[in-house]
């Protein structure tokens, strides 16, 4: 790594870490307070009292059924999108399999794309279907998780909040004004807002160049900020209308950790317990930057194949060589790896760089990132998931110290790490079951583009991502054929929902403990060991369950990438 | 107890045996996992049938398996049948001092011999000097002193009597000396001793709330890699790589944690007889656990944290006396004083002077409430000890200056001044102390240390309690307190989120222990507080709930060790078997073969002994405990993590080395 | 019931508020405060919009810079129409696949002796690997100076002419640091038709 390398990296990590104890305090401020007069105007709309506080169970219909509802409408703006008016390319609409699968990704916050961006979207089904559905995702997220924060926070309580205010509050209060304050920052760098669709071009050369061009910038911030990352174009962040400049990059980059950075520090706050917030951090920080570290690695390599052929590039000009194919000139390795690590941390899923064209390692930092799906994870539930690792890592420290467990003063019982344990069943049934079937049938084996372990891996990354709603994919899979449209979309559903559920009982469950005080015997949960303890449960519990895909996948290819050879 | 715990070969081959009847699938479906063992086992038997008919090359491969995994479940059952043969022979030895015992069965007037098994609840019976207890009860008339060291072994008499707090008595035991008629209090085969030896024996015994949640955890990940293995043949096809069933249902049982799950019962078990080893029984394994909770420790004074009686401290004599006459004056007016004041105001003078033979015609003066004062009359002179007033009054006229001083410093120090005067001269005072048992004071610090408060509960004034709670090193004093406010304090403790443990003995003490979070009772206690209580001391001792405390956390500690160990193992199994599987596909993946196992047939041979082999292993762990060492909550968990995860990590690569070199030199695989 | 109700009334109040109002009125904004970027930071000669400046385009013939190799396919998805903005794409092609692997070979072949390599000469990656997008407009520092041999041949215009062009042409890393030195091949070979004396000939002719 070069000096510029390097600073570029600690300039983003600076930023990135030094705000998110500021945006923590201030979402955990916005739940205070009175309402303002738009706020209270939206509740009188729907007719609902935002005093009224839900049980878990109420909170999670209300979750469910206002979730499906938009579902409905993002499906039927696409399955209808050839009749509906505002569709200058006429473009027809979309098939079933894959319009189901597109509001199902995009309710849950996975933005996988079973379609071509520009070349098969209107604008008129990017606004009302792509970026509507953006808005509830992210923040139904932010809710679900503010109500299992509760659980908690609160001692012998036996409500969690009210989904409808906590929706709201955090839409009126954080999340519209950030869009658009980073869509405007973003059109000045050059990403396109027009109502325009179409502009043709015609180049000094001869012939013509049709442009696609939309209410791009809007999209793009509510893609980063709700850690959404579907992009308006076919190749996401690396189309230079979503991302023309290296500051731009910076500036997406930084939107998927302004609200998922600073959860830690949301939770710190409502605790009332700052050391036990940079606690959280130091685990998933650690797990982030080491991603990083092991991505820049693998992104910095050329493939021996291809350095025999006699390319290179040498370290010049602030240039890094490396593995160029599907990468943007203006980013480069280095901030390639930082975009890369940093959305399949946040479980976004925007890609700045062809996923499929990553060497190995890379791929299996991505899929890594993926099965644990919590650091910093996305919207709201990527932390919540991380409490819930907590939860069990917990209940055996506890063990090896002689005291019942207690995590923040609750203390874990047979039916907290049952439902710990329901909602970490989800990610390997649903991602190595499906693999294998895929694998299995014709249908499954016929959507692969590469050959030998590599295609393995698309297979693997793809229900990978599907279930931890992140949404980027090795572009290789046919991931608009019927079997993958509907498997992965059912998949997408049951990623979200699934955990969910249990894990908002849990917060059902620990709320109405009360919150014993501190002794010498119980074990500290804000200090270096707690957080050695949570690495080591999170890591080794991961590799032990994905180990053998693992080995088929990524670990082969880079065996078999570092003598040169191919499929 | 009187049996010591040696595992010897009568306690190996009844294991051995229960072992092998444990195969039974009903009665393996308890502990999911192992049933899942179990399901594989039979399947790769069913192969091993297959291929020993076709005479497939791979059949002693599959023959090796099949009887290691065999093996596995035999380890698993062994273990816990061993620790409940260890309960047994404790509870054979126990049992076998209450049989045959006569009872003389009280019926209005009349008695009759009747044997101590048939005896009900209710029922009046009689015993006299050298007879044997024939069933527990409480002594309603009488008093006597008891040998009980059939079930303490502590051969030092104690006494046993009506009224009060001390009326238990235990099957068993034998009187010494007295007579007392017993009203018998529980059914044979229902007394807490049956209880606990029915836990012991297993029959009885449900898991706790701790042990389920732990199952709960080991089934979570059980089915988890159920998952792993199940989508691999696909995975594997698919690769190129087709693994057949032999091979998949090793790797599954590699990876499932069968370590902690085949001991885990031995664990509960173990906990329990450890508990009977200090001579506690407890009504269940989760009464031990929570003991391992507890935050505060309420003990009563008198008895528990000092002796029962004041006991003579020092002599200060007024101006113009000398000790030695004070002290003279004492030890006559106590010679015939048969309370234990009295005694130990004789002994103190005796030991600090020698004195001739007392006057020869001294007649004794006894202590009554009126008078308030004891002593002796003889020809020359009048000798009295008692309260300052009483004093006064016998002398007729106050009390010297230097005398009240004294009297007020023993007074603010915490203890009792007991005035002596001879004929109309005050000579003195002697000074009565509580007397604070030996040991308190480290006993305290080291709950401290566990993170446990202790706090003493005393009807004195709060200067005397002051005084004692400061030198037996206690962290707070409840003074004047009234019996009912004891349970008050128990439950403030409880709304602040705190367990609360206590020890108690008296029917006035029943609301305070099933209040308790863990209410040890003394076993010379009352019926109905051992009915409150959730254990019995049958030491006596107040102070045993600390080392109660200790074993309710060791029980934890050992299965939270023995899981991550577990767990931590199957870094190593996989780098064993993934390459095993997998590089006739893919040699290039030998590289991760860094044991340098020998063949792929050897690699997954050896962890699959391994895997067996680590049970019986870790047997002794299971039964003992891991060790419990009070030095806060932070570092033991570094020293457990250490021990148990980085060495579960490491050992196993070592350990399958080593059975892989071992099969490579006997030319197997 | 009531539930279905508000989330009927909830689900239609976003689709217009963050279906539609949210960016029209971003859009108003940005237009009134951004109107180049807005628009796709269009180049106009003589009227006509000939390029954008962030977008590549496929330029072939010998005497000019040409761009990173690009994989956007046809309208249908399938086929290869290179710098095709209406489907932007990378190749998603695996550094251990056998045909990918072939492509490299042939594109590093081309570029050697298009440009006179000599074999102790490394070929610069980004010449011989798909952008991302399918659409990416900048080269490297160094493809571009290898570049300019053939320029310098095909053109007539001396080398250290060239090379001057490409360094002031060039754009160097954002406040100094972000990204890497980059050369816009369509500006560059705008201001290379400025440059030369050649009079600029139809596609073909």
């Amino acid at each position: 790594m070069t000096y510029h390398s390097i600073s570029q990296m600690i300039v983003f990590f600076l930023v990135a870490g030094l705000s998110a104890p500021l945006v923590g305090r201030y979402l955990a401020w916005i739940y205070e307070g009175k309402d303002t007069a738009v706020e209270r105007g939206t509740y009188r709309y729907l007719g609902i009292d935002p005093d009224s506080e839900m049980t878990w169970k109420t909170y999670g219909q209300t979750l469910l059924a206002s979730n499906a509802l938009c579902f409905l409408i993002g499906f039927m703006v696409l399955w209808f999108q050839g009749s509906l008016p505002f569709n200058p390319r006429h473009l027809p609409s979309l098939s079933a399999p894959v319009a189901f699968n597109t509001a199902a990704s995009f309710v849950t916050n996975t933005n996988w794309q079973a379609y071509a961006g520009e070349a098969q979207l209107s604008n008129l089904s990017q606004m009302i279907s792509i970026t509507f559905l953006m808005f509830v995702g992210a923040a139904t997220g932010f809710s679900a998780l503010m109500a299992i924060l509760r659980g908690f926070v609160r001692s012998r309580g036996a409500t969690v909040g009210n989904f409808w205010k906590d929706f709201f509050r955090f839409l009126y209060r954080a999340f519209l004004p950030a869009c658009a304050l980073m869509a405007l920052i973003l059109v000045e760098q050059g990403v396109p807002q027009t109502l325009k669709e179409i502009r043709t071009l015609h180049p000094v050369d001869g012939g013509t160049q049709t442009l696609v061009l939309g209410p791009v910038a809007a999209l793009e911030s509510v893609k980063n900020l709700g850690t959404n990352g579907g992009g308006f174009y076919n190749a996401n962040a690396a189309h230079p209308f979503e991302n023309p400049t290296p500051l731009a990059n910076m500036i997406e980059m930084f939107g998927m950790l302004t609200f998922t950075f600073s959860l830690p520090f949301l939770f710190g706050r409502l605790l009332k317990r700052s050391r036990q917030a940079l606690a959280f951090f130091a685990v998933i920080w650690i797990l982030y930057a080491g991603g990083y570290g092991l991505m820049q690695y693998s992104e910095q390599s050329i493939a021996p194949a291809i350095a025999s052929m006699g390319v290179g590039s040498p370290v010049s000009e602030a240039m890094t060589p490396g593995n160029m194919e599907g990468k943007e000139t203006r980013f480069g390795i280095t901030q390639t790896s930082l975009f890369s690590n940093t959305t399949i941390a946040a479980t976004t899923g925007a890609v700045d760089a062809a996923m499929d064209s990553l060497n190995p390692i890379g791929i299996g930092v991505a899929l890594f990132h993926m099965f644990l799906n919590e650091e910093p994870g996305g919207k709201g539930v990527g932390f919540a998931g991380f409490l819930k690792e907590a939860v069990l890592a917990i209940f055996l420290a506890g063990l090896m110290v002689g005291r019942t467990p207690e995590f923040l003063g609750k203390k874990i019982e047979p039916r907290e790490v049952k439902l710990a344990m329901l909602s970490s069943l989800v990610t390997p049934v649903l991602v190595l079951g499906l693999t294998g079937l895929a694998l299995l049938l014709p249908a499954g084996k016929a959507g692969i583009d590469n050959p030998g372990p590599h295609g393995f891996s698309e297979v693997l990354y793809g229900y990978a991502s599907g279930n931890a709603n992140n949404g980027s994919a090795m572009g290789g899979l046919a991931a608009s054929s019927p079997f993958y449209a509907v498997s992965i979309g059912i998949e997408m559903l049951f990623g979200r929902y699934l955990p969910l559920l249990p894990l908002l009982a849990l917060a059902g469950s620990l709320v109405r403990k009360p919150i014993h005080p501190r002794t010498a015997g119980t074990f500290e949960t804000d200090g270096f060991l707690f957080v050695v303890l949570m690495l080591g449960f999170m890591v080794v519990v991961t590799a032990l369950t994905f180990l053998p895909a693992m080995t088929l996948g990524p670990i082969v290819e880079h065996m078999f990438m570092r003598t040169g050879g191919a499929f | 107890m009187v049996m010591g715990t040696f595992i010897g070969r009568e306690i190996i081959l009844p294991a051995t045996k229960r072992a092998f009847q444990m195969l039974k699938p009903r009665f393996l479906a308890k502990n999911p996992v192992m049933f899942v063992v179990e399901v594989g086992s039979l399947i790769t038997t069913l192969i091993m049938f297959r291929d020993g008919a076709t005479h497939d090359p791979d059949f002693s491969f599959t023959a090796g398996i099949t009887a290691w995994l065999w093996l596995t479940l035999l380890f698993a059952n062994f273990s816990e049948a061993l620790a409940e043969a260890q309960g047994k022979a404790q509870a054979a030895s126990l049992r076998s001092s209450r049989q045959d015992l006569v009872a003389r069965l009280l019926e209005g007037e009349t008695s009759r011999f009747v044997p101590g098994d048939q005896l009900r609840k209710g029922d009046l019976i009689r015993i006299v000097a050298g007879e044997m207890v024939p069933g527990d009860g409480e002594i309603e008339k009488g008093a006597a002193s008891l040998d009980e060291s059939a079930i303490t072994g502590e051969s030092a008499p104690v006494i046993r009597e009506a009224g009060g707090d001390r009326t238990g008595v235990t099957a068993g035991t034998k009187v010494l000396a007295g007579e007392v008629t017993v009203r018998i209090s529980t059914d044979p085969g229902h007394t807490f001793i049956d209880r606990m030896i029915g836990l012991v024996e297993g029959a009885t015994r449900q898991k706790s709330p701790n042990e389920i949640a732990l199952t709960i955890l080991l089934v979570g990940l059980t089915l988890i890699f159920l998952i792993v293995v199940a989508s691999l043949p696909a995975m594997a096809s698919y690769s190129g790589s087709p693994q057949s069933p032999t091979v998949l249902i090793a790797l599954l049982v590699c990876l499932i944690p069968t370590t902690i799950a085949g001991l885990l019962p031995a664990i509960g078990i173990a906990g329990i007889f450890r508990a009977f080893k200090a001579n506690v029984v407890a009504k269940s394994g989760k009464a031990i656990e929570v003991a391992g909770d507890v935050d505060v420790l309420l003990l009563d004074k008198t008895g528990t944290i000092t002796f029962g009686n004041r006991q003579a401290f020092g002599f200060h004599p007024a101006l113009n006396v000398t000790e030695r006459a004070l002290a003279e004056a004492a030890w006559i007016s106590s010679l015939s004083d048969e309370t234990p004041e009295g005694k130990s105001i004789a002994e103190l003078s005796r030991n600090r002077f020698s004195f001739g033979d007392p006057p020869a015609d001294c007649s004794y003066v006894p202590y009554t409430p009126q008078l308030r004062m004891s002593g002796v009359d003889s020809k020359t002179k009048s000798v009295r000890k008692g309260a300052s007033d009483a004093i006064e009054t016998f002398v007729g006229s106050p009390l010297p200056e230097d005398v009240s001083r004294i009297i007020a410093e023993i007074g603010n120090s915490g203890g009792t001044p007991l005035v002596v005067a001879e004929n109309r001269t005050v000579l003195g005072v002697v000074h009565l102390k509580d007397i604070v048992k030996p040991g308190l004071p480290e006993r305290f610090r080291r709950l401290r240390k566990m993170g446990i408060q202790s706090i003493m509960i005393t009807g004195d004034n709060p200067l005397t309690a002051a005084a004692i709670a400061k030198e037996a090193g206690l962290d707070d004093f409840f003074a004047q307190a009234r019996p009912e406010e004891k349970m008050n304090l128990i439950r403030k403790e409880q709304e602040k989120g705190r367990l609360v443990a206590m020890s108690g003995d008296g029917t006035n003490d029943a609301p305070s222990l099933a209040q308790a979070d863990v209410a040890l009772v003394m076993n010379s206690g009352t019926q109905v507080a051992k009915e409150a209580g959730n254990m019995v001391d049958l030491d006596s001792d107040p102070t045993k709930v600390i080392g109660v405390v200790e074993i309710g956390k060791q029980l934890l500690i050992t299965r939270g060790a023995l899981t991550t160990f577990s767990v931590a193992n199957d870094v190593a199994k996989y780098f064993a078997i993934l390459p095993a599987m997998f590089v006739a596909a893919y040699p290039s993946l030998s590289a991760l073969n860094v044991m340098h196992l020998a063949t792929p047939k050897s690699a997954v041979m050896s962890a699959i002994i391994f895997n067996a082999v680590i049970i019986p292993l870790l047997i002794p762990l299971a039964l003992r405990g891991v060790r419990y060492r009070p030095i806060g909550a932070t570092r033991l968990l570094a020293v457990n993590l250490l021990v148990y995860g980085v060495g579960g990590i490491i050992a196993p690569f070592v350990g399958i080395k080593l059975i892989d070199m071992g099969l490579s030199a006997l030319h197997a695989f | 019931m009531k539930l279905l109700s508000v989330s009927a009334k909830f689900a239609l109040f976003l689709v217009l508020l963050c279906g539609i109002g949210y960016p029209v009125l971003m859009t108003g904004v940005a237009q009134v405060l951004f109107p180049i970027p807005a628009n796709g930071s269009l180049i106009v000669k003589n009227g006509v919009p000939v390029a954008s400046s962030l977008i590549g385009q496929n330029f072939t013939r010998k005497d000019e810079f040409h761009p990173r190799p690009s994989a956007t396919p046809g309208p249908d998805g399938n086929g290869s129409v290179p710098y095709d903005a209406a489907f932007s794409s990378p190749s998603n092609l695996g550094p251990t696949t056998k045909s990918y692997l072939s492509g490299v070979k042939q594109a590093v072949d081309q570029y050697r002796s298009e440009n006179h390599l000599s074999s102790g000469e490394t070929v610069p990656d980004d010449a011989v690997t798909a952008s991302g997008s399918g659409l990416d407009p900048d080269i490297g520092l160094d493809n571009a100076m290898y570049q300019v041999r053939r320029i310098a041949a095909e053109r007539k215009i001396p080398k250290e002419t060239l090379k001057r062009l490409v360094r002031e042409t060039a754009t160097p890393p954002q406040f100094g640091f972000l990204g890497p030195w980059r050369v816009n091949v369509v500006k560059l070979n705008l201001a290379l038709d400025l440059l030369s004396a050649t009079a600029i000939r139809p596609h073909g002719g």
